[in-house]
């Protein structure tokens, strides 16, 4: 493809007016003539039999049109089905009911729903309806859950509270161990990669409205897919798919928090339907933290095996994962395939054995939040890099450097069994230390600590699996869907285009990037075309945004679609202009014959002849639009250095993050703006993992980290100016050449920070600290002083 | 988030909303600014039956110095005000450094002096300052007013001197003359802001030694308190490091720290002695 | 009982009866049809649902609409004038000081009040000033920039940055 116009620029957003002028529509804007509102009443307590539910007041109540309780529901839906069942791992899906019938299982299982005129009213009757609850033992902890005696089980047909266990062996890494016992390393650890709430900044919303004359179900709500979401309501419901229509409208963020599919769109629906009346439900924040979904919460034994130069040989490790109360949507592949498979990073290291348990505990279900396993594993060999390094005390950009898989061995197969698409380590590493000047940073650590503050460097070299994927591949581990994309490029009579994509952008800005594409192939104006996504109405089945795939994914199909509609337009082209096809030069919108550059149409005279179709070549069909489905050949596999510093005060623990520097290579880039923004939100979202956030359950299951004053969303003070840089490797099977970059930054960052404050730690002999690392936790570090 | 319904009040003066006080008794509670209450009334974690809207009534917002040397600051000066005063930022800075910090921009546009001392958040900010100000509370109920001090205004956690019928309308503060120093520094809460600890310090120092000093402390207890023993510790004093140090090591002297899922007590205490010495060793440096 | 409120929302003065208990950012949104301000938090944390009232930010979910009786708004929809996008949106749309949009009418009108307060803010006064608004998408960077820039438009220099 010769090098074209757009694709590169930092051109600006062209979903922003709308955004910036308060023109935009998201679902809670809505307002359908006859709507009423839902509020769902939830169950304060964490595991509970319901022994009475008395709604009789709440339905007295002015203003209420419907209350409904889990018996009420019991029959007219059906359980929302697990998506990801992992082979060869005894996975159990016990079912979760839309509405509790006689169990709750987390604080936030719902029990009923009010159906009111007005939100208030809702609100009100809901506060009317009572629930007795015979309390049952409680379980928070995931190997409490599993190992101690006397544990609650959750689920009658789940033993011991293990919904699965996976296990992943390549080589043979007992052998590798006994070595390395011998004549080489062997470092232990124990990690915790704690429990995250994904913060969408806006709460999950759903409007259903229900045709009883057509039999046709509306539903517009906070979906990062729709397409996968209309057939889950299908199935759900018993609603035929075609009669469902799924419409995204502007969603505000989601983080993978809006993949699943929820109980309450499915009760919103149930409602719609047997009122006669559109229904709205929004959670308020309160309701986001106890039941939109938690990431992250693995507790991890992990060791490693190394020779005595550095050389890493294996590496073995169990980890418990906490699921939740239910599986929801995805849940079984995210500690496992997108987590286990990346484990060993972008080292060679041959020898790998990894077992993972997903635990069900009485909390909210954990799901997939940015980076979905891929950070978890990350943090695991990043900081287990800098164990090794400081335990040969050896420098960790050396280590890291000894064990990168080398450029020439690409595609590379590693022991987990992955083939990474390309790489080529050392050109980030090395620009993001000189960036960072990381040899003067160690100089000026040799000076001591300056007023009491340490200073610390930290290294992350990662590469991370992206681009959901090729689908028999995906299929093979137990995902019950194709992870291909869906194109529609349809030009118009008058020259203009409008571009439908299965993906479903939330704020990434690819109706932007995908017109960057389009307008390149053919040669048309930008803003001559419209991206249309999020719609299940308007375009083919696509599989959503997520995965960093959109780009990757939607963005070959959309590709592949334009070029497809150059192909029809060239035939026509060339006979309109009575040559051969093959003496057709295209550029910049124009077909001219070569040699004879006047002899031209431009794209757009050749569209409107395709639609008139009054002198169309033989065998050509009139109009001009082209779809493609595109199934990817592999993932892609994105990769980067990144590099933090801090000072560490060693009289309170406070850590100042001081500097920050991004090299991360995610193949080509259509628009550096963009990627920009992505690396830096990224960035914040794994810092906050690294210094800040955790959900922390009490004993009794109450989520003591409920809102947020509570659960600490960073602040733009938090953080140091980024710099962001590239080193630019193309996918080799991507038409594009584009890796994905919307998780890079959240995979990256965590082990960065973690990693400079335990170097700045050093002198104290601290090597480990469990995140998040709050002043309190540093100081007893430093300290030696047990907390509680 | 939806509070319970209520009957609403915006009485124009403050005998018409002690007399709405007087009738309605514990089913009314005072709105101000509305950034203590509302928050928990929409968690139902308050249901009054009745809320009279103070904010209404004239004159109560003035920040003014008066004729007996003090400043006086009506209930309902935001915290913005303060900041920006320039008055106090003249004769009573610790006020403004003091606002500055409290919540974020547009909470420092609502909330008022008056609203946050009733409220008498252990973690908020200005207990600790008013303490160490030596501040009078300007209460006035249906009989008229009384002044409190502020070493008797805070009793416990969330619970004041003012009693029933009472309305906080007037904060009075001393101007401070040369040789004096102050100082608020705080570890704010990374989600809530409000203070993990916070520490107000005044010193009067002549000579090159401390000559009076006053310390409030936020955060730390289930009510701001003044470290007595610090304070003592100093008088007398060259404020040099080794010196202020070892005297704010009696910062929580007395006092059981609270332990929260962000600090225990063990280091909420710690924190507290090393805020201490930050803010007398600041306000050393600003009376010099 | 209900209360009648007159509000001046973007220079146009509405009446209306309301409950005592409707929250500001309701009256906004629900009884004016002004959705560009949004909801994202309940507690007063997050800033989404932040308006001009009287000139001064304010979060509108922490207050009531008998509160802002008599009182002027100003909101999104009231920053462009004429069709004229107000330098603030303008920064925001050149600088890409937003991903998904939720936060950003509310990250606007902080910054408004901002840049009223002070004209030439430093990097450190604008990652304060904005200390009341959330956003999880942007890591607030753009965001940074998107204020410097409207802050040297409105100051009348040239808004752009001599290189990116």
């Amino acid at each position: 493809m010769a090098v074209s116009k757009l694709f590169g620029a930092s051109i600006k957003r062209r979903e922003d007016p709308r955004l910036i002028t308060g023109n935009a529509t998201y679902t809670d804007d809505l307002q359908l003539p006859g709507m009423v509102h839902a509020q769902i009443v939830r169950s304060p307590h964490a595991h509970a039999r319901i022994t009475r539910l008395d709604v009789e007041a709440a339905r007295r109540h002015p203003g209420v049109v419907a209350v409904y309780t889990g018996r009420d529901l019991q029959g007219a839906l059906n359980p929302s089905p697990t998506a990801w069942l992992i082979p060869n791992s005894d996975l159990k899906t016990p079912p979760h009911p839309a509405l509790a019938v006689d169990t709750v299982r987390y604080v936030g299982d719902g029990v009923a729903v009010v159906v009111a005129e007005d939100r208030y009213a809702a609100r009100d009757a809901a506060a009317l309806i009572e629930v007795d609850y015979e309390p049952l033992p409680v379980v928070v902890d995931q190997v409490k859950a599993v190992e101690q005696p006397g544990a609650p089980q959750l689920h009658a047909d789940v033993p011991h509270n293990v919904a699965f266990k996976w296990v992943l062996a390549g080589g043979d890494a007992d052998k590798a161990f006994e070595d390395a016992r011998r004549d080489g390393v062997v470092v232990s650890q124990g990690f915790i990669n704690q429990r995250l709430i994904p913060n969408a900044m806006e709460p999950r919303s759903v409007v259903a409205r229900y045709n009883s004359g057509s039999g046709e179900l509306t539903v517009w709500y906070t979906t990062q897919n729709p397409h996968i979401a209309r057939l889950l309501m299908a199935v759900v419901t018993g609603i035929p798919e075609q009669k469902v229509r799924i419409i995204a409208p502007e969603v505000g963020g989601g983080f993978g928090s809006k993949i699943p599919f929820y109980p309450d769109e499915a009760i919103v629906a149930f409602c719609a339907r047997h009122t006669g009346r559109p229904v709205k439900w929004t959670e308020d924040r309160r309701e986001n933290y106890l039941t939109t979904i938690h990431g992250r919460d693995h507790i991890t034994d992990l060791e490693i095996a190394a020779r005595k130069d550095g050389t890493l040989t294996a590496l073995r490790g169990k980890t418990w994962a906490n699921l939740g109360a239910y599986l929801s949507t995805a849940a079984p592949g995210i500690p496992t395939i997108l987590h286990g498979l990346m484990l060993t990073g972008c080292y060679t290291i041959p020898n790998i054995s990894y077992q993972v348990l997903g635990v069900f505990t009485n909390t909210a279900p954990v799901d997939a939040y940015r980076g979905a396993g891929r950070p978890e594993a990350t943090y695991l060999i990043e900081r287990m890099m800098d164990l090794l390094a400081a335990r040969l005390n050896l420098d960790p950009a050396d280590v890291r450097r000894k064990n990168f898989i080398p450029p020439d061995r690409f595609p590379y197969t590693t022991a987990a069994g992955l083939t990474y698409d390309s790489g080529n380590y050392e050109p980030a590493l090395d620009k993001a230390l000189e960036a960072i000047e990381y040899s003067r940073i160690r100089e000026d650590q040799k000076k001591g600590p300056k007023r009491g503050r340490y200073l610390g460097v930290g290294l992350s070299t990662y590469t991370e699996i992206c681009g959901m994927g090729p689908s028999a591949v995906v299929g093979s581990t137990g995902f019950q869907g194709g992870l291909w994309e869906s194109a529609v490029v349809r030009l118009h009579p008058t020259g203009k285009a409008t571009v439908f994509t299965g993906t479903a952008p939330h704020g990434q800005g690819e109706e932007t990037t995908f017109a960057q594409i389009v307008a390149d192939e053919l040669g048309l104006p930008i803003d001559d075309i419209e991206v249309v996504h999020g719609d299940t109405g308007a375009g083919p089945m696509g599989w959503g945004t997520y995965g960093s795939r959109t780009t990757v994914v939607g963005g070959g199909a959309i590709v592949l679609a334009a070029r497809r509609v150059r192909e029809k337009a060239a035939k026509i082209a060339a006979h309109l202009l009575e040559a051969a096809e093959g003496d057709l030069v295209f550029d910049q919108g124009r077909f001219s014959v070569r040699g004879s550059p006047d002899r031209a149409k431009t794209i757009q005279e050749v569209t409107l002849q395709a639609y008139l179709a009054w002198n169309l070549p033989p065998g050509v069909e009139p109009s001009l639009e082209a779809s493609a489905f595109y199934d990817p050949s592999n993932f892609t596999f994105p990769f980067g250095t990144h590099v933090a510093v801090v000072k560490v005060n060693a009289e309170t623990g406070e850590i100042e993050f001081r500097r920050y520097v991004a090299v991360d290579d995610c193949g080509r880039v259509i628009n550096p703006l963009i990627v920009d923004g992505q690396v830096h939100g990224g960035i914040v979202q794994g810092v906050a993992q690294a210094l800040w956030e955790g959900a922390v359950y009490s004993p009794e299951g109450q989520l003591l980290t409920g809102s947020m004053a509570d659960y600490a969303v960073p602040k733009a003070h938090m953080f140091p100016t980024f710099v962001t840089d590239r080193t630019e490797t193309p996918s080799p099977h991507n038409p594009l050449g584009v890796k994905g970059v919307g998780e890079t930054g959240t995979i990256a960052s965590t082990p960065a920070i973690v990693n400079a404050v335990l170097d700045a730690l050093r002198p104290f002999g601290v090597t480990h600290i469990d995140m998040p690392l709050t002043p309190e936790r540093v100081w007893t570090a430093i300290h030696g002083k047990s907390r509680r | 988030m939806i509070p319970a319904a209520f009957e609403y009040f915006a009485p124009t003066t403050v005998r018409e909303a002690l007399g709405l006080l007087e009738q309605h008794g514990d089913e009314a509670k005072i709105l101000a600014g509305g950034h203590s209450l509302l928050p928990i009334m929409k968690f139902r974690l308050a249901q009054p039956k009745v809320v009279v809207d103070i904010g209404r009534i004239p004159g109560l917002d003035a920040i003014a110095a008066a004729a007996d040397g003090k400043i006086t600051i009506g209930a309902l000066a935001t915290h913005d005000a303060l900041e920006h005063s320039a008055v106090l930022k003249e004769k009573c800075p610790l006020l403004p450094e003091t606002a500055a910090v409290i919540g974020d921009m547009q909470v420092r546009n609502r909330g008022t002096i008056g609203g946050s001392l009733a409220h008498a958040d252990p973690a908020a900010d200005y207990p600790g300052t008013v303490l160490a100000l030596d501040a009078e509370i300007v209460a006035t109920g249906s009989k008229g007013s009384r002044t409190i001090p502020a070493r008797e205004f805070f009793v416990d956690m969330l619970t004041t001197a003012l009693r029933p019928v009472e309305i906080i309308t007037e904060v009075r503060v001393p101007v401070l003359g040369r040789g004096t120093g102050t100082a608020y520094v705080k570890h704010p809460h990374p989600a809530s802001g409000y203070a993990v600890v916070g520490v107000a310090a005044v010193l009067a120092v002549s000579g090159g030694k401390c000559q009076r000093a006053a310390i409030g402390i936020n955060g730390v207890s289930g009510k701001a308190y003044r470290a007595a023993a610090v304070e003592k510790a100093l008088v007398g004093q060259a404020l040099d490091e080794k010196i202020v140090a070892a005297a704010a090591a009696h910062a929580t002297d007395g006092v059981e720290a609270q332990s929260d899922l962000y600090a225990s007590s063990e280091f909420r205490a710690h924190l507290a002695a090393v805020y201490t010495k930050r803010a007398v060793l600041l306000a050393a440096s600003r009376a010099a | 009982m209900k209360r009648t409120i007159h509000v001046t929302v973007n220079g146009v003065t509405h009446t209306h009866e309301v409950e005592p208990r409707l929250l500001l950012v309701h009256f906004i949104r629900d009884v004016l049809g002004l959705t560009g301000t949004h909801i994202g938090c309940d507690t007063s944390n997050c800033g989404t649902c932040t308006v001009l009232m009287n000139g001064k930010a304010v979060k509108s979910c922490t207050l009531l609409a008998a509160q802002a009786d008599g009182a002027t708004l100003q909101t999104v929809e009231g920053l462009a004038r004429n069709g004229e996008l107000h330098p603030i949106q303008e920064g925001f749309w050149e600088e890409h000081g937003l991903q998904c949009g939720f936060c950003t009418p509310g990250m606007m009108l902080a910054a408004l009040d901002l840049l009223q307060r002070i004209p030439d803010p430093t990097e450190e006064q604008i990652r304060w000033g904005i200390e009341g608004n959330l956003c999880r998408c942007t890591g607030y960077q753009h965001i940074i920039n998107s204020i410097q820039y409207a802050a040297r438009k409105m100051r009348g220099e040239s808004p752009r940055k001599a290189a990116r």
